[in-house]
């Protein structure tokens, strides 16, 4: 029996910066960009998406543990995986962790995962690195950081990759910090950090790897470096002997460094290309450095439905024309009003509303078969009182009913879309009418009848947290 | 059970709507309040008034701002129902005579939101999903739906905003007094799809008071009083999770209305209502509302409209006054101030909005929430047998 990767996911935002018009140069044909997470979207709604796409048609009750990765984590103390695992339906008989603090915690967790099935203590463990860091506006730091996501289901059933060796390699320096407080990622001189921090680690994870297991450079298929940009993932392919057609492709100048989901994505990007008995390296950084080797069981079409990955994802792209709608997106923009400094919304309201606001839970009625969200004591059809089972929409389709462009609701780019959409069910019948938000739309988007799947979005930051509710967009191809 | 011809109006008032930036509430409660006393006659209050119904959504204080305005020693009953408040405060007062549990009740309806200090509504947030969409979002909601059923468009819609805009230039004391063209309504900003700037209803403050009293003793005050035909309220579950709302009518009136006419033994309005002023907070609301009071049949409004029916020498004129569109919508006292204008009308007192036929039977309309609740006022100048 293997231990290893069950299935993947990705999300990357559809929104792209280009990097012609952070130098307020324009959009540009062609030119280089960066994904950027929008002002509804943060990490906790992008590993809600990755990780959607990775259990999408398989059994969520095996899952018994949730890891978290991030950098970017919306609070500080409050965790992240418990507003996932609540996002993604997966019950209260889950042990949910955050794993920060480094931008390695991606493979971190995901070896913990493995490390955690491997001893008995999980039958399935679902992984998720997402980042979303702040970069100060015109630093260089800018230009590289993007957005997005990845997940995994680790697990002994149908493995389509096995982890087979890994080395750490341990250090500790001031290259990259975000101070408790700080809005910004900080980072120390370029030249030192990337030669005696990023270059000289992991040159000896890998070096360590290879001597652990008599490998050399030619030996893997498929090799996914993490690195801090593109000229120091050439010089660590370099130094170590990969040859370019052995690179997976970092998308620097597509997609950005994500952080904590880099090599994660990577690692995905690998997996869909895959063949079996191919050999992947994967090497992250981070306060240290990770090189971990998988070894491909089977190609993932051999278990797994269509998957939204890394090229799904890099398809589906929506210009941002304007720095400063991006500066408004990232809540940088100064403006003359005071910030509201409001309670928000009543915890305890937020805590009675929870199966409905993160899981999109609503019920049917076992009288009349008639569905309602949110949920309520008596049908609004026949009249029933408290004859409900509860029904979890957010995985379903939905139909718009009908809509308007809300150029009043606070965004960086109104009109906001307000839609009516009827939910279908699985069985092609109708469920409850819900009234949410669109993300991503444009106006041209949109007509009555547009079919439509649901997404965790931050609906308002209220008493200036995050608030997340789902939010609906046009169901995309499934290539 | 019927409120007809048992409490009669016998004294209005009405401040000036506005941005009332030098006004406090107190000035408009005063100001109102003591037209009203000498529309009525009333020299002495304290004696002369049993109690106080007020209606007001924003308050900054509670009804005690009523008390403390007009120094009044009274019972005080606040009613509130969103933006139906002005017409449901003057309903439980016309109650409260009907039982025999007072004699003459003031009725005050009034709002101050622009001590607020936000410029058009603001955003609702009282959960975290609740009403994704500002208040022109969420009555836009039905445009779509109403639109591609049955024909009617944004024309219509700005034509709605015209008609107000003009009547408005005849009110004393309107907001706006700018008389419009349907081009300049369509050509204006967009704030929630179908909805331009003059689509929607201005933000401002104002007050309006009624004086009633037992029908059997309205002489004792003036010889033209008005009389209560019926007050009803209908209110509803959110239609936007009714699985069988179709976008096109609003439940609360209808109901509100059904109610209304057979409180005053109505049975055909089209014919036996003469004026209306009917809630516009949105174009699309009075377009929708016409049909919902059963004025005409639904999905006919944009012939009508197109034919200028509701036009101040229409068939039926709608919103005599210029309505919410040209008053603005100080929300507790929109409802009081259909029921002022409807008096006047009724009493020919209504100088250049004067309609074609002198009407003798008068609907006031509000809806409020998204929307969930309704209220309809039918005045008579003629006292049943």
């Amino acid at each position: 029996m293997s231990t290893g990767i069950e299935s993947f996911g990705a999300y990357i935002p559809i929104t792209r910066l280009p990097h012609s018009v952070i130098a307020k140069k324009g959009v540009k044909a062609g030119g280089s960009e960066k994904a950027v997470a929008w002002a509804d979207e943060d990490a906790i709604t992008m590993a809600v998406a990755a990780g959607a796409n990775c259990l999408r048609d398989l059994d969520r009750s095996q899952i018994d543990i949730l890891i978290f990765a991030s950098t970017s984590f919306s609070f500080a103390e409050k965790q992240g995986a418990s507003i996932v695992a609540k996002a993604l339906d997966l019950g209260t008989n889950i042990k949910t962790v955050d794993i920060g603090g480094s931008l390695r915690a991606g493979t971190l967790a995901l070896q913990q995962a493995i490390d955690s099935v491997l001893a008995g203590s999980a039958r399935k463990v679902l992984v998720l690195a997402a980042d979303c860091r702040m970069a100060p506006p015109h630093s260089s730091l800018e230009t590289n950081l993007g957005d997005g996501a990845a997940a995994f289901l680790v697990g002994s059933d149908s493995v389509i990759a096995e982890l087979q060796h890994s080395a750490s390699h341990a250090n500790d320096m001031m290259d990259i910090w975000r101070r408790q407080g700080d809005t910004f990622v900080h980072s120390w001189e370029d030249r030192f950090v990337n030669l005696h921090g990023f270059q000289e680690t992991a040159q000896a994870a890998i070096a360590s790897l290879f001597e652990q297991t008599g490998s050399t450079a030619a030996d893997y298929t498929r090799v996914c470096l993490y690195a801090p940009d593109a000229r120091n993932h050439a010089g660590l392919a370099k130094s170590m002997g990969f040859a370019t057609e052995q690179l997976q492709n970092p998308l620097f100048g597509q997609l950005g460094n994500t952080g904590t989901a880099f090599a994660p994505m990577q690692l995905i990007a690998a997996l869909q290309q895959a063949a079996q008995d191919d050999s992947i390296l994967v090497v992250n950084y981070g306060d240290g450095a990770d090189a971990i080797s998988f070894k491909v069981l089977a190609p993932a079409t051999a278990y797994l439905p269509v998957r939204r990955g890394v090229d799904f994802h890099l398809k589906r792209r929506r210009i941002i024309d304007s720095y400063d709608k991006y500066l408004s997106a990232r809540n940088l923009t100064p403006s003359e009003y005071p910030e509201l400094d409001d309670q928000g919304i009543s915890a305890t309201v937020q805590f009675r509303n929870r199966d409905e606001n993160l899981s999109l839970q609503g019920q049917v009625c076992n009288h009349c078969g008639t569905h309602q969200f949110p949920k309520g004591r008596v049908c609004v059809r026949c009249g029933t009182r408290d004859h409900w089972s509860a029904v979890t929409y957010a995985g379903m389709g939905a139909r718009v009913l009908t809509y308007t462009f809300d150029a009043f609701y606070p965004s960086p780019e109104p009109p906001t879309v307000a839609t009516l959409v009827e939910v279908t069910l699985a069985d092609g019948s109708v469920g409850p009418r819900i009234h949410m938000q669109f993300a991503d739309a444009t106006a041209s988007d949109m007509r009555t009848g547009l079919e439509v799947e649901f997404t965790l979005r931050v609906i308002h930051r209220a008493g200036k947290r995050p608030n997340y509710f789902w939010k609906c967009l046009p169901i995309g191809e499934t290539a | 059970m019927s409120l007809k011809d048992k409490v009669a109006v016998v004294g209005v008032g009405c401040s000036k709507f506005g941005e009332n930036w030098n006004r406090s509430e107190e000035d408009m409660i005063v100001d109102a309040t003591y037209e009203a006393y000498r529309d009525a006659g009333i020299d002495e209050p304290l004696k002369q008034i049993d109690a106080v119904y007020c209606g007001s959504l924003y308050s900054k204080n509670g009804p005690v701002e009523v008390s403390e305005a007009l120094k009044l020693y009274k019972p005080m009953t606040a009613v509130q129902n969103y933006c139906a408040t002005g017409t449901e405060a003057f309903r439980a007062a016309s109650m409260a005579i009907a039982a025999g549990v007072y004699e003459t009740v003031l009725v005050v309806g009034y709002d101050k939101p622009k001590d607020r200090g936000v410029s058009g509504p603001s955003v609702n947030i009282r959960d975290v999903r609740d009403l994704p969409a500002t208040p022109a979002g969420w009555f836009a909601i039905c445009a779509k739906p109403y639109f591609e059923k049955y024909g009617a468009g944004r024309e219509q819609l700005a034509k709605i905003a015209v008609k107000n805009h003009y009547n408005g230039t005849l009110s004393p004391n309107s907001f706006l007094k700018k008389a419009i063209t349907v081009d300049d309504v369509l050509n204006a900003r967009m704030i929630s799809w179908p909805f331009g700037l003059y689509d929607c209803a201005a933000q401002t403050d104002g007050c309006a008071v009624t004086i009633v009293t037992r029908a059997d003793k309205a002489r004792q005050f003036r010889d033209d009083p008005v009389y209560v035909k019926a007050v009803a309220s209908g209110c509803a579950p959110n239609p936007n999770t009714d699985p069988d709302f179709d976008f096109c009518r609003w439940r609360a009136t209808e109901n509100a209305a059904a109610e209304a006419y057979r409180m005053a033994g109505i049975s055909n309005p089209g014919q036996d209502i003469h004026v209306a002023q009917v809630h516009d907070c949105f174009t699309l609301t009075e377009l929708l509302s016409y049909e919902d009071l059963g004025f005409i049949d639904k999905g006919s409004a944009k012939e009508y409209i197109d034919s200028g029916y509701f036009e101040l020498d229409g068939e039926l004129p709608v919103n005599t006054d210029g309505g919410l569109k040209a008053f603005g919508h100080p929300t507790g006292a929109s409802g009081v101030r259909m029921i002022v204008e409807n008096v006047l009308q009724l009493q020919n007192r209504a100088g250049k909005r004067k309609p074609k036929r002198q009407p003798t039977m008068a609907l006031s309309h509000n809806i409020g929430g998204f929307p969930t609740g309704s209220a309809v006022a039918i005045l008579g100048i003629e006292k049943g047998s």
